[in-house]
């Protein structure tokens, strides 16, 4: 108990400072105390009861119904102290689900992991952040026995736990697609039905799925709809929407996705993203897919993941360092 | 149990009544008037409770002496409706006043022991303690 009568001789002496002489300097003594109080779990109405009797100390002679005042203000300050209470076991609970999510999202980390592929003929950079600690994002890389590089890329609208429980679904689905049914639309069409069949109904992911080979120097993709990426065409430096049409995953079991090719020639650049990119928010409104153009031109000369941390980087900067939406961003760049 | 006096809980100012008993009791045990105004507290807290979802019970409240220790004991008792899920009700910021730092975590807090028994159709029974430090 003598750290309580320590504070009572503190108050004793602050109050009794200040109503000799109203200063600020006896008022900042008051301050000084409250931090203590608060240090130490002093609840309101101790506090009350303190000063109370410090008054009667001081002034003997006060009016009994200037002290009875205080009983009063005694009984109104009780809820006060009881939210005050409850506030610090609030608080308390907050730090252990906290530590409990940045576990979780440890977990997810470890779970979703995907070793980017090491050919030759493709640089790859690829960049996940999430807003939260859990992220929605999701992408996934397979290389086959054919040298063939699969890229996937999804997001599950909204973002958050909810939204991280529901991508590791995605990733299991995938791992266990059989080796031989890479093809995009029926990569999509697979997990479609997983999602579908498993997935809360209010719940939707987009993903698209890109396969390359070496060999031919094809890309195949499908999307269902998800964010287009671009393609960036060497030969004659323009940027296209990689556009794809196709359902959500996760809202009709019997979709059918289509396929796309292109022929990718040597410095072509294949850039996919996830919404969070592109619904990067500055001052100035949404970014347009314009001003992110800019941005990969600016980067172009770098190594492939040098360039998606570079944007990364520049993108934060723009919106004030606050993610609004999980962030995804991968760049293949053809050596080829 | 030397000592047992019990209030009916049928209208709002039994509520009162029971507070009233509480101070008394609590002055008497020789409890400082913040350890006062908390049992007083608590009690409303129960009183209330039982006025509101019970209709009646009693409040009883009993002077304790064990190993030289003395307390004060809180009985709330009713054979109103019960509650349902007693792990939620306890749970901070549940009460229907949105957790305006009262309700039955509230009274908990203020109170050493706290003890609720409670069974769907049968009633509620709430042994609440505070001793004398
Ligand atoms: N004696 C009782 N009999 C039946 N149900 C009760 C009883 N006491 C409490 N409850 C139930 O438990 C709930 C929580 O009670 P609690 O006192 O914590 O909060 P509250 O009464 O809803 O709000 P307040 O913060 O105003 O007290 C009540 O809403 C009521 O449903
Ligand atoms: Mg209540």
């Amino acid at each position: 108990m003598d750290i309580r009568e320590n504070m009572e001789k503190k108050y004793h002496e602050a109050l009794s400072t200040y109503l000799k002489d109203q200063n600020e300097q006896a008022l900042y003594q008051g301050q000084k105390i409250s931090r203590l109080h608060i240090k130490y779990n002093i609840s309101p109405e101790e506090i009350i009861s303190m000063h109370k009797n410090n008054l009667m100390e001081l002034y003997p002679e006060l009016p009994g119904k200037v002290l009875d005042s205080f009983d009063f203000l005694l009984e109104v300050m009780m809820g006060y102290g009881i939210a005050y209470r409850e506030h610090q076991s609030l608080r308390h609970q907050q730090q252990e689900l906290k530590t409990e999510i940045e576990i979780a999202a440890n977990v997810q980390h470890t779970l979703l992991e995907t070793e980017i592929p090491d050919i030759k003929a493709l640089e790859i950079g690829a960049i996940s952040v999430p807003a939260r600690q859990m992220n929605g994002d999701y992408y996934h890389f397979v290389q086959d026995e054919n040298e063939r590089i699969g890229v996937g890329i999804a997001d599950v609208i909204g973002k958050g736990i909810p939204a991280a429980l529901c991508m590791s679904m995605i990733k299991y689905a995938m791992d266990s697609l059989p080796e031989h049914r890479h093809e995009p639309k029926s990569v999509l069409e697979s997990l479609n039905r997983v999602v579908e069949h498993n997935v809360d109904p209010s719940m939707f992911i987009t993903m698209f799925y890109g396969l390359y080979d070496p060999h031919d120097r094809q890309f195949s993709y499908a999307s269902a709809g998800h964010e287009p990426g671009f393609y960036y065409d060497a030969a004659t430096g323009a940027f296209s929407d990689l556009d794809a049409k196709g359902l959500l995953l996760g809202v009709d079991k019997k979709t059918r996705y289509r396929q796309y090719e292109k022929t990718v020639n040597r410095g072509d650049m294949i850039i996919l993203l996830s919404d969070g990119v592109t619904e990067c928010r500055t001052n100035d409104g949404f970014i347009e897919r314009e001003t992110l153009i800019g941005l990969i031109k600016k980067n172009m000369h770098l190594q492939a993941q040098e360039m998606v941390n570079n944007i990364y980087k520049q993108l934060e900067k723009m919106q004030n360092f606050q993610l609004r939406d999980d962030f995804t961003l991968i760049i293949l760049k053809s050596n080829v | 149990m030397e000592f047992q006096s019990c209030v009916k809980i049928i209208n709002e100012w039994d509520i009162v009544a029971a507070r009233q008993l509480g101070r008394n009791v609590a002055k008497e045990l020789g409890f400082g008037t913040v350890d006062q105004a908390r049992i007083t507290t608590a009690i409303s807290e129960l009183a209330r409770n039982i006025y509101l979802y019970a209709g009646q019970g009693s409040v009883s409240i009993e002077k304790l002496n064990i190993n030289g220790k003395s307390g004060l004991k809180i009985i709330a008792e009713d054979q109103g409706p019960g509650i349902e899920d007693i792990r939620r009700v306890m749970e901070d910021g549940y009460t229907t006043s949105g957790g305006l730092g009262a309700g039955l975590p509230g009274a908990k807090r203020l109170m050493d022991d706290f003890d609720i028994e409670s069974i769907p159709g049968e009633g509620t029974k709430i042994i609440a303690t505070k001793w004398l430090r």
